[in-house]
Formats: structure tokens, C-alpha cells, sequence
């Protein structure tokens, strides 16, 4: 054992050769790659942050009703609030709103300018942000898939078109792309995707990244389908649609495991930079982008209407970053993902 | 390698109408109707809207208005309905500032992620290396726009180091430029320090395995000499080539978050500016042109990646 270990220490890490020791053997690789997971606990750590972040978020209607007794619109600007004894109000003459009180029953991290409760909108919104980035990432993992596994498996006409198209998409920047697709819909709309639905923004944005999907995915099938096992499935007269689904999709499984929270972490990313520029989701809707645009002209009055939004989507994005590369480690030592931003 | 090279052109021009087609028919097709009755305001009367779809030929066929919208845009006829200026011109006003901040942020961040991407790999597994990855992933969840507002807070207002935004041209004041132009460049870089220096220690653990190194070491070589001469040299072409692209999307107006949170009336701001007015032929403009950059440079590096690499152009 010592004498291989030597030889091979310098390719496969320590932690990975001990493991192999004690495992016995047949373990399929989701096993395998479950119990490399569990040891990494950072990763483990971001993961149950993201989910705590979730969890808050999808209760901010509790937290509204039966805490605040607010609603994420409601605005109150002459109003007043009793903060330690001394009744303040929420939007100063001076139109400074009241920095955070601590208090949860009140504007516990403090009122915006038109005296809507930022802990109120912070949940709404990241309800929003979660929901886009994750109907996005639906959008995009499902084309992607479809596109690349057609245009690898039958190569030819159809792959050149499949490819020209994802490479005309590929050459606009995301924003800018996102931007244009946003405005468009925002302004008129397709069908059921007008105004100031939250579906415009996360079609947008599953549309822009598309290609950086299907493209590796494209590329992994086409290796995949000169593998003799697609040869004998052939030979057994599967049909096409068989063996694409039977015997290479479950073959690209760890590549869209991997890909999954990569698109995610990217997707909630540019749902804030169109909505900080206006082109994602519609005011007085929330979401995190919104907020920051919003809160960023009353800077440096008020920073805390930057800081509240801004450290819930860098806290959400960072932990379904680290959980990703966690899970890529885990399942694939040696895989190599890439996606643009 | 001509042949390498035409085929790669050919189908950069096929990417390119097929870029200006899909543009034109976004914008075009922007519902909402006639564009006409937009310019039109409110309260005009049939027989005006009639007179600017004829001045403006939005009653002609698409085709005419694709040809006719392409031949405005590149000879710098193209105006804007909204806000009345030459589109071609105020994007050329654009240029130095989103110039400067592609150059030096391009620099910053090319130079900032090899040093860091090197050292995370030469120490992988150990405790810099763990820093470093935490270091690169927060800078991959780093939005620019709330990077931005958290420097000009902190830096900018509470420090009072920095001014808080802006763009002075070089020929004005070398040193104002500078030191306009630092927080905006930082703010850029990080994204991108923290993606490429990931690729780039992934590379290096891949190359480090590689037979020649292997020799490298074995003809006595030292370790400086093997991690420059032959890890380095090779592990930087994937890491050379993402930086060509990269900065191509930023000069067309890809840093449109950073220029707008420091307001430096770059390419990037006119476009975010568009956005507001729902200044179409200007967002289409900007649109196209950074796509066609994009295209272009994306083909030169295939070009000169063959010539370095045969095994490419081969292929």
C-alpha cells in the first residue's frame, strides 16, 4: 500500500486514496460522492445557510402579518413610531428615513424613503430574487439539456444551426442581453409575459444562459455517443429518443448536478443587476435589486438601505457558490466547469 | 493555416449578420406598436402619426427597415428619437472613460488573479489555499453595483480618501484621472480576480501532473524554473484567451453596473441611460456593436491560437 501511495501521491490526494481503503467494494459514485460531501463541512455550513435563507424567505408573509403588520407596500410617511420611549418619525422632514430600531415588531432594520418597512421588503423581495433565479435556472437546465443533447447525438445540419444559434446568443454580454430582452418584454410582452410579472425577468435571464450550458453539454454527449455502450444499444435497435434518454442523459447527470447551482448563484446575480438598472423586476414590487437601486441615491444618508439588501443577496449568492463547488469536488475531483458571467 | 483562418472569418461574418437580423428584430419587434405613435406623443392626430412613419419609414417593409437601420448605425446617421443626439457620436463620447476603466481594470485583474491563482495552487490543500478559495468565491457573489456603493460609502464618504465618482480625461489631469478612476477599477476587477484565479489553479493542478514537468524536474531544473518556464507558460493560454474576451465585452459597454454606480458617462452608462428612456435605436446600437467586438475578438484568438497551437488548427 505505502510503495503504490508513493507513486501515485503526487495525482490523487491523501483524503481520496483513504477513502478507497476502507470502502468496500462495489459503491456506486453517488455514494461515493455523498460521503465526500459530508466531510466537507464548509460546504455543508453554506449549504444550510442557503437554506435558512430560503426558509426565511418563503415566511415573510408570516412575518409580516402576524409580526410587523405590514405589508411590503404599504407606505407610511407621516407617520410615527415609539423607539425606547421616545416617539421618532419614520420619514424625517428632511425625507431621511429611520435607520433600524431592533425591535421586531417595528421596522426592526428601519423604513425606506416612502416609509415601507425594510425587514418586510428584505423577505418579499428575496422571495422574489429565490423565485426568479430559480425558475431561470429551470428554463436554462431544460433547453440547455434538450438543445445540447440533440445537436451532439445527431451532429450534422441540425447541430450547425443549434450552435450558430446558442453562439449568436454566447456573443452578447448577459447584462446587455438581458437588459434588451427585459425592456422589450417589460414594455409590451409575449403572450402571457407582459409587465411587471416576475416571469419576464426569469425568462430573460434563463433564456441568456442557455448557451453556456448547452455548450459543454453538447460536447460531453458527443464523446459520450462514440462509447461502445450507445453502440450496442444501437445495435439492439433502441431508437434514437431510447438511447438519448436510457443511455446518455443519465451519463450527463453529475455534469447538470454540477451545473445546477452554478446557474442559480448566477441567475439570482442578474436578476439584481437588471433590476438595479430597471430592466428586471418593476417597482413597488421588491427584490433585492430593486432595493439596492433605491437605497443606493440615499447614500450616505441612509447606507443601511444598501447594506440590508446587498448583504442578503452576497450571503445567498456566496453559500449556493461554496455548496456548488462543494458538490463539484465531491462528485468529480477533477471536473472542470466554466460559465461566464 | 490560411484555410484555418478564412473558414474561421466566414463563419465570424455568417455569426455577425445573424447578430444584426436578431438585434434589429428584438428592438423592432418591441411591442407596443407602431413606433410612430410613441413619437408622436399622446395627443397627435392620425394624420401626423402618418407624417413621422413616413419620414421615418416605419410603414415600409421589414427588410427595408433592417437594411436602412444597419446603414444609419454604421455610418453615423443613426439619431435618437428620444433624446435627439447622434448615436455613433455619443457612443465615440463614451469611449474614454469605459477605455480606461477596461485597460486598467483589464490589467489589475489579469496581473492580481495569476499571483493569486499561482499561489493558491502551489499551496493546495493547505490553509492559503482555503483562505484564498473563500476569498475568490466572495468575490464571484460580489454584485458590482453594491461593491460599488459599499466603497463609496465607506471610502468615499466616511474616509473621505477617494472622490466618489466621476471620469477626468487623462489629458485634463494624469493624477485626477488616476484617482477617479481607482475605486472603479477595483470595484470591476474583483468579479473577474475571483473567477480567473479559480481557472487558473484548477489549470495548474492539471498541469503539474503533466509528463513534461515531470522531466523538467528531473533534468535538475529548480522549482522557480519549472513553475515559471513550464507550468506557468502553459497554464496561462486558457487564462489569456478568457481575458480577450472579457475585456472585448467590457470596452463594448459590458460594465455598464460599474460605470453606472460611479457614473462615469462611458458606453456602458449611454446604454443603462437608454434603458430609462426606452431609447431603442440607442440600446440597439450599443447592443450591436459590443456583440460584433465580441465576435471579432473572439475569432482573432482562434486565429492566433492556432498558429501557437497546431494541434487546433488540425483539428
Amino acid at each position: 500500500m505505502s510503495a503504490i501511495r508513493s507513486e501515485l501521491s503526487v495525482e490523487i490526494p491523501d483524503a481520496l486514496l483513504d477513502e478507497a481503503s476502507d470502502l468496500p467494494p462495489g459503491v456506486g459514485p453517488y455514494k461515493l460522492a455523498w460521503r465526500r460531501l459530508r466531510r466537507n463541512r464548509v460546504a455543508l455550513a453554506f449549504g444550510g445557510l442557503f437554506l435558512l435563507i430560503v426558509v426565511l424567505c418563503l415566511l415573510a408573509p408570516v412575518y409580516s402579518s402576524d409580526i410587523a403588520h405590514q405589508s411590503p407596500n404599504f407606505e407610511n410617511i407621516t407617520g410615527t413610531v415609539k423607539v425606547g420611549g421616545k416617539t421618532e418619525t419614520i420619514v424625517s422632514s428632511s425625507d431621511i428615513p429611520i435607520g433600524p430600531t431592533w425591535q421586531l415588531s417595528h421596522y426592526f432594520l428601519g423604513a425606506d424613503q416612502n416609509g415601507r418597512d425594510v425587514a418586510v421588503r428584505v423577505l418579499y423581495g428575496g422571495r422574489n430574487s429565490l423565485e426568479i433565479g430559480a425558475v431561470a435556472t429551470l428554463i436554462t437546465m431544460v433547453i440547455a439539456i434538450l438543445l445540447g443533447l440533440v445537436s451532439g447525438y445527431f451532429r450534422g445540419v441540425l447541430d450547425g444551426i443549434i450552435s450558430r444559434a446558442l453562439d449568436v446568443i454566447w456573443a452578447y454580454p448577459a447584462v446587455l442581453l438581458g437588459i434588451a430582452l427585459g425592456t422589450i418584454l417589460a414594455f409590451g410582452g409575449i403572450g402571457p409575459l407582459h409587465g411587471t410579472t416576475l416571469m419576464v425577468p426569469a425568462v430573460v435571464i434563463g433564456v441568456v444562459y442557455i448557451p453556456y450550458v448547452a455548450k459543454p453539454i453538447r460536447g460531453q454527449v458527443l464523446q459520450l455517443r462514440e462509447r461502445e455502450f450507445v453502440e450496442a444499444a444501437r445495435q439492439q435497435g433502441l431508437s434514437h429518443w431510447q438511447i438519448m434518454w436510457g443511455e446518455i442523459l443519465p451519463n450527463l447527470s453529475s455534469t447538470i448536478v454540477v451545473f445546477i447551482p452554478l446557474i442559480l448563484a448566477n441567475a439570482i446575480l442578474l436578476e439584481a443587476a437588471l433590476s438595479y438598472l430597471g430592466a428586471g423586476v418593476q417597482p413597488p414590487n421588491p427584490s433585492w435589486g430593486t432595493m439596492i437601486s433605491e437605497g443606493i441615491n440615499l447614500i450616505p444618508a441612509s447606507f443601511s438601505l444598501t447594506l440590508v439588501p446587498g448583504l442578503m443577496l452576497v450571503l445567498a449568492v456566496l453559500s449556493v457558490n461554496v455548496f456548488g463547488d462543494g458538490l463539484r469536488d465531491a462528485l468529480d475531483p477533477r471536473a472542470k466547469v466554466r460559465i461566464a458571467r | 493555416m490560411g484555410r484555418f483562418a478564412i473558414r474561421r472569418l466566414f463563419s465570424m461574418a455568417g455569426v455577425m449578420i445573424a447578430i444584426s437580423i436578431v438585434t434589429f428584430l428584438l428592438f423592432a419587434a418591441i411591442p407596443g406598436g407602431n413606433p410612430a405613435n410613441r413619437l408622436a406623443g399622446r395627443l397627435a392626430n392620425p394624420e401626423e402619426v402618418h407624417l413621422i412613419e413616413v419620414k421615418y419609414g416605419f410603414n415600409k417593409p421589414l427588410y427595408v427597415q433592417y437594411v436602412r437601420t444597419m446603414k444609419n448605425i454604421f455610418t453615423g446617421q443613426a439619431y435618437s428619437y428620444q433624446q435627439g443626439f447622434n448615436v455613433l457620436t455619443e457612443i465615440k463620447a463614451g469611449i474614454p472613460a469605459t477605455f480606461s476603466l477596461a485597460l486598467g481594470a483589464g490589467i489589475i485583474w489579469l496581473l492580481t488573479s495569476i499571483a493569486v491563482g499561482t499561489l493558491a495552487a502551489i499551496r493546495a490543500g493547505k490553509y492559503t489555499d482555503r483562505l484564498l478559495t473563500v476569498l475568490s468565491m466572495t468575490g464571484v457573489s460580489m454584485p458590482p453595483f453594491f461593491l460599488g456603493a459599499v466603497l463609496i460609502y465607506f471610502v468615499g464618504y466616511k474616509l473621505n480618501l477617494l472622490p466618489i465618482g466621476n471620469f477626468v480625461p487623462i489629458s485634463q489631469s494624469p493624477w485626477e484621472w488616476f484617482k477617479h478612476l481607482l475605486m472603479p477599477w477595483f470595484t470591476l476587477s474583483v468579479l473577474f480576480i475571483g473567477f480567473y484565479s479559480r481557472v487558473l489553479r484548477s489549470t495548474i493542478l492539471d498541469t503539474i501532473n503533466e509528463d513534461y514537468i515531470r522531466t523538467a524536474r528531473a533534468k535538475g531544473l529548480s522549482e522557480r524554473q519549472v513553475l515559471f518556464r513550464h507550468i506557468l507558460r502553459n497554464s496561462l493560454i486558457p487564462i489569456i484567451s478568457l481575458w480577450g474576451l472579457d475585456l472585448a465585452q467590457v470596452i463594448g459597454g459590458g460594465a455598464i453596473l460599474t460605470e453606472t454606480v460611479y457614473n462615469l458617462h462611458g458606453i456602458g452608462q449611454l446604454a443603462a441611460t437608454a434603458i430609462s428612456n426606452l431609447d431603442i435605436i440607442t440600446l440597439m446600437a450599443i447592443t450591436l456593436l459590443t456583440a460584433f467586438f465580441v465576435v471579432l475578438l473572439s475569432a482573432v484568438t482562434d486565429i492566433v491560437y492556432a498558429l501557437l497551437d497546431p494541434r487546433i488548427r488540425l483539428s
